[in-house]
């Protein structure tokens, strides 16, 4: 069977995982491929864990991703890029973005915060590439743009051109909100120029 | 979602199951569909009212949308419902008897389980309805399937005079995938014909049918021996066979590609002959159903050796890595496990309430409440088990805080006499299965105090209209109940009942303090929208003085998301007595000004540049 690409997106719920994860999914339905798209949300709206696995393909079955075959992990919240690790094949690659959201559990000082998730996950020898798409997206003003800085992030590790990909996004702001298609032009950008300066790292 | 965004007839979209079956019931013609909102099914209803030429609600429970459909049935109107697994419990009391007259226009059940229970009080294989009722039961395993089988569920209901279960598991509402779609067919529709020995299901005129129920049951057996749904699919390693249905199909062929699998579609009747026949060709069978031995226990009785729970769970999906150490289990073999890196240890991120959400005040005030219990119900407020409140002590079904409570009031020993018994329940809950618990309530003089959390919404499912919002389906203006007046013809004295202010604390604890003493039924609503609906009008933003902060911690047991602390201490009183001090920041991105964390601050260190409503410090209840 040809090979079928594993995509795992995590975060929290509110986030934005199942929107990117969807436009991802568009991007590679305009190419012919044959996508499947799950969640684990559970009641997710409420702050809690997120996973949406997209599997693209000559011919795709099942739609879960299984432990230790994800081509590409994309954490939209550093703990929970922790927290999937395992799902990576040997090889594969995470995208997280460091900005961290700390629940409620944790202010109430019955569970620790990992010290340094990004760190930890290098520690076990994932090739990692690590930025802060919340700040990247304040600084371009409105923090729901951290979903297309993370799609921007994504765009050079694909098995297609990056710009069918910006296409996806553009087209989705096209149809709904043409007043913001430049914006989120510019903050996929940002999030792919935060991956490749990443990349020269040592 | 408005009309524009309606799912055309296309080739390669891409479609949740959920939508897919929407669809599909639209085109098959259907002209009323009714549903009670439930994770996973309920995108089906939401999708299907933006479809034009065809009635939608959302009905105050599962039975009475089941019943809103027989009736359409009954007037010659293709029709259907929807529900999560528990909702056809509620449902099973019309199902029983509608499969005994049958139907007139096509009646399409889909009832969808919560394989895993992502957001579900416990798991149920609905499949077990489809041999109880005598119902033909579909099975799709992704959404183009859905599609289709929805379609032919309405061909077999009108030729069969049968309602038809179509089973769907969140892995098949909640995956999105590739579909082809068609156009609506009009279908021709006669009129009500009056016959008693049809509709009327008494003793005298049941009798008669049951024989009719089992022969159709049996003539759907024959069609499923041949249906074009039930499928055997090639392969080169006949060591073992596979016979599935359901999403579970997709996991066989994704983790045994060379493996021969006989693939149910329709599902029950089940197509004994075909599947022997099968088994003839393969050296074992194994029986892979989501979740228990329901065709397993058939095919053994019908003398077809199988394996089955033997070597997999009788719980949870039966993803590939669940199906790999099952059959080497079953061949003896040792369980090879794909290389991949250990899970590290992360806290838990469990579901919470949301940053100012008005059950925060309730929760937070019940967590003050000492020598209390209570009984809880299903909805957002169900959170409030969780930390920081600890403050709901039961969850069992939809309404059942109102006999759990009664029942622990008549039930309590000594050990329990001083306690005050309290049940918490929400708008929507309350009048899908509440109103009867608290008649019994009344009419029964339980000493009872009932939190009914109204916020104008069907909160956990993302935001339904129900009929304490004012408005329909479709958003538009309805009448809308009125709680209080409800709550005082179910027999509450109008005394006892009150309606509060979820973010006025202090009123809060003094109306929930009178109403625990008095003993005899009483009920305190709260009247307050919930945040995520459009009814929700958010203020400015609090921010904590970080000078002023005393690192008091009081505000963190509110328990909003939007308080973090920023450095912890520790400090010893005069007494001698060490304690945590939290300091604190609020995020102002999610802090919308409800004021509940500035009514704990001791310091008065929680501000705003203008207080937009006066908030009343919360001194009394500190100790």
């Amino acid at each position: 069977m040809a090979k079928v690409t594993n995509i795992l997106v995590c975060g929290i719920g509110g986030q934005g995982v199942m929107t990117a994860t969807e436009i991802l999914a568009e991007a590679a339905l305009s190419l012919g491929f044959d996508v499947k798209k799950t969640e684990v949300a559970g009641m997710s709206q409420r702050g809690g864990v997120v996973t949406s696995h997209l599997r693209f393909g000559e011919q795709v079955l099942s739609p879960q991703i299984r432990t230790g075959e994800a081509d590409l992990l994309v954490g939209f919240e550093a703990a929970e890029a922790l927290r999937w690790g395992h799902m990576l094949r040997p090889g594969g690659v995470a995208l997280v973005n460091a900005g961290r959201i700390v629940p409620p559990i944790v202010n109430i000082g019955l569970f620790d915060y990992p010290e340094d998730p990004v760190a930890q996950m290098r520690a076990l020898g994932i090739e990692l590439y690590a930025f802060d798409a919340t700040t990247l997206a304040q600084q371009r003003g409105n923090i729901r743009l951290g979903n297309t800085v993370m799609l921007g992030a994504m765009a050079d590790r694909l098995p297609f051109p990056a710009e069918v990909l910006l296409e996806a996004v553009l087209a989705r702001f096209r149809s709904r909100k043409p007043a913001l298609v430049e914006v989120n032009r510019e903050a996929f950008e940002l999030g792919r120029a935060a991956v490749a300066g990443n990349a020269t790292l040592p | 979602m408005s009309a524009s965004q309606l799912v055309p007839a296309a080739a390669r979209l891409f479609l949740s199951g959920n939508e897919a079956v929407a669809r599909a019931v639209w085109e098959a013609g259907v002209r009323v569909a009714a549903a009670y909102p439930g994770t996973p099914s309920t995108e089906i209803l939401e999708v299907l009212a933006n479809y034009p030429d065809l009635y939608t609600e959302w009905s105050v429970n599962e039975k009475v949308s089941l019943e809103v459909a027989l009736g359409a049935s009954m007037v010659g109107a293709r029709a259907f419902c929807a529900m999560k697994h528990v909702g056809l419990n509620v449902a099973s009391d019309a199902l029983m008897t509608m499969t005994v007259t049958g139907v007139e226009g096509g009646l399409v059940i889909a009832v969808a389980d919560d394989v895993g229970m992502s957001s579900s009080q416990n798991e149920q294989d609905s499949r077990f309805w489809g041999r109880f009722a005598h119902l033909p039961v579909f099975e799709p395993a992704d959404s183009q399937e859905a599609y289709a089988m929805t379609l032919a569920a309405f061909e077999l209901s009108e030729r069969h005079d049968t309602p038809v279960i179509l089973r769907l598991t969140t892995r098949i509402c909640h995956v999105k995938g590739v579909v082809s779609t068609g156009e609506r067919s009009e279908v021709e529709q006669g009129g009500f014909t009056k016959d008693a020995r049809r509709w009327v299901m008494v003793p005298g005129h049941a009798k008669p049918r049951v024989p009719l129920m089992f022969e159709r049951e049996a003539a759907i057996r024959a069609e499923a021996e041949t249906s074009p749904f039930n499928v055997s699919v090639d392969g080169t390693d006949r060591r073992v066979g596979f016979v599935t249905s359901g999403p579970a199909y997709m996991h066989v062929r994704e983790a045994f590609p060379d493996a021969p699998v006989f693939k149910l579609g329709l599902a029950y009747p089940a197509p004994l002959e075909a599947v022997r026949r099968f088994a003839a060709s393969v050296e074992a069978l194994l029986v892979v159903e989501e979740t228990e031995p329901l065709l397993e226990n058939e095919l053994k009785a019908a003398g077809i050796a199988c394996h089955g729970k033997d070597v997999l769970p009788r719980w949870g999906e039966l993803a590939p890595e669940v199906l790999l150490p099952g059959l080497a289990r079953l061949r003896g073999e040792p369980v090879a496990e794909p290389e991949h890196l250990e899970p590290q240890q992360v806290f838990p991120r469990p579901p919470t309430l949301c940053s100012a959400c008005p059950h925060l005040g309730v929760y937070y005030t019940l967590s003050q409440l000492r020598n209390i219990v209570i009984s809880g119900d299903i909805g957002c407020y169900t959170l409030g088990a969780g930390h920081p409140w600890n403050a709901l002590d039961s969850c069992i079904s939809m309404g059942a805080s109102m006999g759990v409570a009664l029942g622990m009031d008549k039930g309590r020993g000594e050990a329990d006499k001083n306690k005050k018994v309290l049940a918490v329940i929400g708008d929507s809950t309350f009048m899908h299965m509440g109103m009867q618990g608290l008649l019994d309530i009344t009419w029964n003089r339980g000493n009872v105090t009932i939190l009914l959390l109204d916020n104008r919404t069907v909160g956990m499912t993302g935001g339904q209209e129900n009929p304490g919002s004012g408005r329909d389906i479709h958003g538009d203006e309805a009448p809308r109940i009125d709680f209080a007046k409800l709550c005082e013809a179910l027999g509450v004295k109008k005394e006892r009942i009150r309606v509060v202010d979820p973010y006025q604390l202090p009123v809060l604890f003094k109306a929930l303090r009178e109403e625990t003493k008095i003993e005899e039924p009483s009920v305190i609503i709260t009247d307050r929208p919930c945040v995520l609906i459009d009814r929700y009008e958010p203020t400015l933003p609090y921010l904590v003085k970080e000078d002023a902060c005393t690192g008091c911690g009081n505000c963190i047991d509110v328990g909003c998301p939007a308080i973090h602390v920023t450095r912890r201490d520790k400090e010893v009183k005069a007494s001698g007595k060490e304690v945590d001090l939290a300091f604190v920041r609020i995020d102002t991105s999610a802090c919308t000004g409800c004021g509940l964390c500035v009514q704990p601050c001791a310091p008065e260190a929680i501000v705003h540049v203008k207080p937009l409503r006066p908030v009343q410090p919360l001194k009394f209840l500190r100790t």
